[in-house]
């Protein structure tokens, strides 16, 4: 029973805060450093180059989108989840529909399920990408970064080619897709699992085995299986550590259990062997691709048209007079789901992503929430960095591949 | 007559140093380039034929910039430690040989500014001193991160200095002189060994110091893979954090004329500098150089960053007891070619 004459004793951090005495060196990273990944700040205690104590500052980039979701009907919503974690935008559009399509009861038709593990894959590699360039950048492997861009253009071309739009995309609709698959899509991907192969090998040449990325890398930020199980971890974070939890085996959601693929395991929970997983899932990406390319039917509906949930189809729109109503009506009020709630987590490239879905019964959710991984692996951060040299810092940031967009949302 | 001897050295001085400031903007826009090059883009080529102009566009935005002193820095060390920096990185190179001695107008010319006879001394006495103005900078600024830059550098400096010194001292057993001049007259004759007829040059000779030189050069230099006193991805920019418009390029135009000095140095001492298989001459000294100078730019686009303890490690525990090995064989061999062993 709470005793609400008192003030209510807030705790805010249970991380040591520390009075730093002569000997020590408080430093503030960020928000404005070139290795905090967007606005993340640490504020560190340093004694020489050794950290004591390191407290990620959160929220410089808090936008209130989850407080959006609460104010936006269900199908405006989705443009809103590209830009939490902007650099992989189809996969959170992904999270957030198949949760509106778990509470609704609908699902997508077969052509369109096969397309939306494509996207997701190819955004997972995506994410890769500019993870590995970011996280070699900042331990100073200067060129990786410029081929890894160089890469993901290639699929950033394919976003663009299948919806116009090549970062924030907004390319799932609620029920599927609603545009057709442009007739050179496939062979666009397929092309570049050809080429793809040999860009992973040429990033390897340059990290895997060179002796100064394995010093940096080797034995620094080790998280064992336990500790990343209560931190919550999910994604490589925890896979590094040796805990085979990837939602796409754990709670299948698409077509996932009709493809094969490996989930790439790390022995030590170092930022060597996260890397060496986020390089292989890369590879098994790939391999989910060229699967899901050989099964997918290359004709049929893309759209969940029959259920009402869904906007009907535009030829309908202009020939119909119930369609056309039920147009009016989905996009002046939108679609008012059954109560109740919903939760539905997709393996993210960072880890697990769950839209949480309260509903009313009206068109607007009652409460809309996101677990993103980047803001639970980011708790880390304080355990990795004790006795951490300042240099390691920018290796640990960089290893639990955050996107400040995701975290602050 | 000794004041024609000192005009002729000054000129020759003033030559040279003209020609180093054009080298080193120059050196700029070659490492943009190539760097460009590995990193499959293509650099600047906006301003002038394959962007010729871009080090003058960039010396006259650098030019209109404004002098920003931050409130608590300590305003005297902080406006006069850029100009130190920048005033000894040039000086290296007034003791390297240029080429033979000109005879112009009944004058001898010599084409190097000072043959001093502890010349090698010279060079590294030059070195210890070029890092007060990083230390002095760091320190000036008042921003931690300058700080932690000056202190890095001042470790990385004390320790690397060892081994660039040590790794020396095969290559002055070898010709015992400390003169550049009487190391290159050494390193211009040739070694017969049976069939083949090779070059002194002490890279062939001295293999293990080459390599030690040359690493110790870079750290030296504070270049990648040995860049952490400006780690960017650490400390933002290391000691000259707080350097804006022409103060910053004093800072920045050092380091690439220190990347020079060291390049004709490690060219001079066991590349044989001027020595070349036909028509020896500055050309030879320029084409090894700029070898070096690629060398440079090809380490920082392939190598990531040592941590600051490897730096440390890799220095007293690696190279320092080789070059210490690497003395004592030279010395061994060395008095059992003339006999005394």
């Amino acid at each position: 029973m709470i005793d609400f004459s008192q003030p209510t004793p807030v705790i805010l951090s249970e991380v040591r805060l520390i009075t730093p005495t002569r000997r020590e060196l408080v430093l503030n990273m960020g928000p404005q450093h070139p290795s905090t990944h967007g606005v993340l700040r640490v504020r560190l205690t340093l004694e020489g180059e050794t950290v004591i104590a390191c407290d990620p500052v959160i929220g410089y980039l808090h936008r209130g989108v989850e407080k959006l979701g609460e104010s936006h009907r269900y199908a405006q919503f989705v443009p809103w989840t590209d830009r939490t974690d902007y650099v992989a935008a189809p996969s959170n559009n992904l999270g957030y529909v198949l949760a509106v399509e778990k509470l609704c009861g609908i699902q997508a038709p077969e052509r369109a399920q096969y397309w939306r593990m494509i996207m997701a894959e190819l955004t997972r590699i995506a994410s890769h990408l500019v993870w590995l360039g970011t996280h070699a950048l900042d331990i100073g492997a200067l060129s990786v970064s410029l081929y890894t861009f160089r890469d993901r253009e290639l699929i950033l071309d394919i976003f663009e080619k299948f919806c116009g739009a090549r970062l924030t995309t907004n390319m799932m609709e609620i029920g599927g897709f609603s545009r057709e698959i442009p007739p050179d899509l496939p062979e666009m991907v397929r092309e570049f699992c050809r080429y793809f192969p040999k860009a992973i090998r040429q990033y390897e040449d340059l990290l895997t085995e060179n002796p100064i990325w394995l010093a940096r890398t080797k034995g620094v930020g080790v998280i064992e299986p336990e500790v990343a199980i209560n931190y919550g971890l999910t994604g490589a974070c925890l896979r590094g550590s040796g805990v085979n939890y990837d939602v796409r085996k754990a709670m299948p959601y698409l077509l996932y259990d009709r493809v094969e693929f490996e989930v790439p395991l790390g022995t030590h929970g170092d930022v060597y062997d996260r890397y060496l997983v986020r390089m292989e899932e890369m590879r098994q990406s790939i391999r989910i691709i060229e699967q899901c390319l050989e099964q997918v039917p290359t004709d049929g509906p893309l759209m969940a048209y029959e259920s009402p949930y869904v906007i009907p189809p535009h030829k309908n729109v202009m020939t119909t007079a119930e369609d056309m109503q039920r147009h009016f009506i989905w996009v002046i009020k939108g679609f008012s789901p059954p109560k109740g709630e919903v939760y539905h987590a997709v393996e993210h490239s960072k880890g697990e992503l769950g839209y949480y879905i309260v509903s009313d019964g009206s068109p607007i959710p009652y409460r809309l929430r996101i677990r993103s991984p980047d803001f639970v692996n980011l708790q880390s951060l304080p355990y990795m960095a004790q006795g951490a040299m300042l240099a390691d810092i920018v290796a640990l940031i960089g290893t639990i591949d955050i996107v400040l967009g995701s975290v602050d949302r | 007559m000794d004041w024609q001897r000192l005009l002729v050295s000054y000129l020759v001085g003033f030559v040279l140093l003209n020609v180093l400031l054009g080298l080193m903007a120059y050196m700029t826009w070659f490492e943009r380039r190539v760097l460009a090059r590995l990193q499959h883009r293509v650099g600047p080529n906006r301003t002038g034929p394959f962007g010729l102009l871009q080090p003058i566009a960039d010396g006259i935005k650098l030019l209109a910039k404004e002098d920003i002193v931050p409130a608590n820095a300590d305003r005297l060390v902080f406006l006069v430690a850029p100009l130190l920096s920048f005033a000894l990185a040039p000086l290296g190179a007034a003791v390297i040989p240029f080429g033979e001695t000109l005879h112009l107008f009944g004058v001898d010319v010599p084409l190097l500014v000072a043959d001093i006879n502890v010349a090698v001394l010279y060079v590294l006495a030059l070195g210890s001193v070029g890092v007060y103005g990083i230390i002095l900078g760091g320190y000036a600024s008042g921003n931690r991160y300058s700080l932690l830059g000056a202190l890095r550098s001042t470790a990385q400096v004390i320790s690397y200095e060892l081994v660039l010194g040590l790794s020396l001292v095969g290559v002055l057993i070898l010709s015992g002189s400390l003169s550049l001049q009487d190391i290159l007259r050494e390193q211009q004759r040739t070694l017969v060994i049976g069939p083949l007829t090779l070059p002194n040059w002490y890279i062939l000779s001295q293999p293990l110091a080459f390599a030690l030189f040359l690493i110790a050069a870079v750290a030296e230099t504070n270049r990648a893979p040995f860049d952490l006193p400006e780690a960017e991805t650490e400390l933002v920019a290391g000691y000259f954090t707080e350097y804006s418009g022409f103060r910053f390029s004093f800072y920045f135009l050092a380091e690439y004329i220190n990347m020079i000095v060291v390049s004709l140095l490690a060219a001079t001492l066991f590349l044989g500098g001027i020595d070349g298989p036909i028509a020896d001459g500055v050309w030879w000294l320029a084409l090894k150089a700029l070898f070096f100078l690629f060398f440079y730019v090809w380490l920082r686009a392939t190598l990531p960053r040592f941590r600051y303890d490897q730096l440390m490690g890799l220095a007293w525990k690696v190279l320092l007891p080789l070059a210490l090995l690497n003395i004592a064989l030279t010395g061994l061999v060395r008095l059992w070619g003339i006999g005394a062993l």
